[in-house]
């Protein structure tokens, strides 16, 4: 049966290079391609690249973890490459992808590969399929082959606050975020409004380092941090495994971020926000398997099962534990709004009024430029 | 014509042994070498593709090389190439931006003359503070590199910013009618070509000119120079100038030609890599083509090693310094080897002996 398949299957692909053999480049693509391409079956061929090590405990290995998710399937090829940089290079590390593996689709995970590269090489290479993390794409600008997704982490950032806000004793939160972005503000405040809601005084110093990747200053502001009396730490950046590790070294509690960070710290791991990227591409093998349209656009939370909460740590209480579970009950039922009226800034100015509220899918949250009141920093 | 050949032939004979050192690195990581050297040749020369590949990659290697080989010829170790090429970057994005609108040649030409101009100039600072306050300039190159940098990210994320680009923060576009065009139908951008000339045309400068012969006396020993009657601080100034305005070239290539922005992807290490390259050419700007087109082919191949032999991304930079490394200690090799005497002494030896 799967030989039949597999026949049917280079028939068509030898159909279809003939057919595409007079459009130019698109056979020069697929002429190199297929010699080349190691799989004697076909295959969906899925290229990841990502801008950092395969194993940070973070961003990348997030991605990393659901490339070797689908990587299991066996009707999938997919085939990485690390530490590649948002300039020219990664524009030919997926031509290099497509025209001397074959892939057909490609997932180029970091934020700045999309504005010029991706977009520059989407026309060229009508036939492959580009999806970008973190939802830019705009059907009234972008090409048609190119895709995003992303998950809408702030709910689970907001679990963490939840258990944060039990946790602490001190009523001081710490926050140790890379750039003052849209994302990690949404974050910043997720975690804030969580902690509040347990008790409305907790405030979150938070430091911007200024980069992705700074070891040192993160090691720095965390170490500042639990000198001016914060005891429960967490951080958005692309590895926070420096700042769970000074957090447990210090002795005090932590949050984790992008992949399960309990390993780093046995003890005063709470819990934490993680991807669940292979359920997302899993999902897009899938579709191309079965010659499904791809969705330009993807994006989900706890209930779509993109992100989860990380299992508590053992020095999670019981009450924080049976609030944290209730709240997440009702995020994944859906209707309820992280940011929901009325909100001050931090600046005390009315940023959303009583009795408004936005939900998760709403555009608006996706440019925000401030901080929610008791937010330090 | 000796001195050529003595440097072919040590070069030669470092590379075989670094070529030697890295298969028993790959055998260790557990591949076949063979098969690991032949993905590293389809990758880096194996198609038309490749080839794109490798010398849209070696093109900014060259110009950050000439940052460090043109000083080198005055006796000056500076690697301020990484924060050179972001201030021809940041310049060139100025400029581009507040010019947009006029004639796109005439944009171009600014944009690559105040991009030169800054990073020259900032490189020329590198040789003020070391001629006439002792200040070491590696050190001060190298601290100039930070300092460029959070410039660069100070502006990008204040007044500087595109508010559209929301979470990589980036200046204005300068505009499509702006950019730099790619070579027929390649993907290649005009910098190799930019790249290509000022190599060619500085090797002409350092080797066949008075001011190069005077860079040569200055760099051998600056003493000497000044009692020949040379304007030593002249020259050393000028030399830094020409070397930063090469890596500034290559950073207004990175904006004019590939990003039309200037962001943090300036600072991606182009710099540092051109080190690389000019210590392998021996600072000599003919051979920074060969050595940059070579580096620039094994790092096109880097992906292909990743996904055909797991071998991890940071197995490029082994390679790199094994050849580094062992180039380096080439270097001791130089005046010793007499190679035709060798055979003589061997002869008379054996004559003895019978």
């Amino acid at each position: 049966m799967d030989k039949k398949v597999a026949l049917q299957d280079k028939k068509v692909s030898r159909r279809s290079l003939v057919k595409t053999a007079g459009l130019g480049a698109a056979a020069v693509a697929t002429g190199i391609a297929s010699p080349v391409s190691l799989a004697a079956t076909k295959k969906v061929n899925m290229g990841f690249i990502y801008v950092g090590p395969r194993d940070d405990f973070g961003y990348n290995q997030a991605h990393f973890e659901g490339k070797s998710g689908v990587a299991g399937l066996n009707w999938v090829k997919a085939f990485d490459e690390e530490k590649v940089p948002e300039s020219i290079e990664v524009e030919k590390t997926m031509e290099s992808m497509i025209q001397l593996d074959g892939a057909s689709i490609l997932f180029p995970t970091s934020f700045g590969y999309f504005d010029p590269h991706i977009l520059k090489l989407a026309p060229k290479y009508p036939q492959v399929t580009f999806l970008h993390c973190g939802g830019l794409w705009d059907s009234t600008k972008h090409p048609t082959n190119v895709g995003s997704y992303f998950g809408y982490i702030d709910e689970a950032v907001y679990l963490s606050g939840i258990v944060a806000g039990h946790m602490s004793k001190t009523g001081k939160l710490g926050y140790i975020a890379a750039i003052p972005i849209p994302q990690v503000l949404r974050n910043i405040n997720a975690f804030t409004l969580g902690a509040q809601s347990v008790n409305p005084d907790i405030t979150t110093n938070v430091v911007f380092t200024g980069g992705w990747a700074l070891p040192v200053k993160e090691a720095e502001a965390a170490n500042s941090m639990v000198d001016q009396g914060i005891d429960v730490l967490t951080c958005h950046v692309d590895s926070p495994k420096v700042v769970i590790e000074t957090a447990e070294k210090r002795g005090i509690y932590s949050c984790g971020y992008h992949t399960d960070n309990s390993p780093l710290a046995p003890k005063g791991f709470l819990t934490g926000a993680e991807w669940n990227w292979s359920s997302v591409y899993a999902m897009y093998a899938e579709k191309i398997a079965k010659e499904e349209p791809i969705p330009n656009l993807v994006r989900g939370g706890l209930a779509e099962g993109i992100v989860k909460a990380t299992p508590y740590g053992p020095a999670v209480t019981d009450a924080a534990k049976s609030e944290a579970d209730a709240v997440k009950a009702k995020l994944m039922e859906g209707g309820f709004a992280i940011f929901k009226g009325p909100i001050k800034d931090n600046k005390g100015n009315v940023v959303i009024p009583e009795g408004k509220s936005h939900g998760q899918t709403d555009i608006w949250l996706e440019s925000m430029d401030w901080l929610v009141e008791g937010v330090i920093g | 014509m000796l001195k050529t050949l003595e440097a072919f032939a040590v070069t030669l004979v470092a590379i075989i042994i670094s070529l030697v050192l890295i298969s028993i690195f790959i055998w260790a990581s557990g591949n076949s070498f063979i098969e690991v050297y032949q993905t590293i040749y389809k990758g880096a020369f194996g198609t038309w593709f490749s080839w794109q590949n490798t010398l849209v990659r070696a093109a900014p290697l060259m110009l950050t090389a000439l940052c460090t080989a043109i000083p080198a010829r005055v006796g000056l170790v500076v690697i301020g190439g990484e924060g050179a090429v972001v201030m021809g970057g940041l310049f060139a994005a100025i400029t581009g931006i507040s010019l947009n609108g006029m004639s796109p040649g005439f944009v171009l030409f600014a944009m690559l003359f105040t991009g030169a101009l800054s990073a020259g100039l900032w490189i020329l600072g590198v040789g003020a503070l070391q001629y006439y306050r002792g200040v070491n300039e590696t050190i001060s190159s190298l601290l100039l590199n930070y300092i460029a940098i959070a410039i660069l990210n100070f502006l990008v994320v204040g007044f500087m910013r595109d508010p559209a680009t929301l979470n990589k923060p980036s200046t204005h576009h300068i505009g499509d009618a702006n950019m730099m065009g790619v070579i027929g139908e390649s993907s290649i951008h005009y910098g190799l070509v930019l790249g290509i000339l000022l190599c060619i045309a500085l090797w002409f400068v350092t080797s066949r000119t008075t001011f190069g012969f005077s860079m040569k006396i200055t760099g051998g020993n600056p003493r000497t120079a000044k009692l020949a009657g040379l304007n030593v601080g002249k020259i050393i100034l000028v030399s830094c100038f020409i070397g930063g305005a090469c890596a500034g070239i290559a950073g207004v290539v990175e904006v004019a030609a590939v990003h039309g922005r200037a962001n943090s992807s300036l600072n991606a290490g182009y710099g540092y890599a051109g080190i690389l390259v000019a210590f392998l050419a021996r600072h000599n700007p003919m051979a920074i083509i060969l050595f940059a087109i070579s580096l620039g082919g094994i790092q096109a191949s880097g992906g292909l090693m990743q996904r055909r032999h797991d071998l991890p991304d940071a197995s490029v930079l082994v390679m790199q310094g094994i050849i580094f490394v062992v180039i380096l200690a080439s270097e001791v090799f130089y005046g010793r080897l007499k190679i035709p005497n060798l055979f003589q002494s061997q002869k008379t030896a054996q004559e003895n002996a019978a």
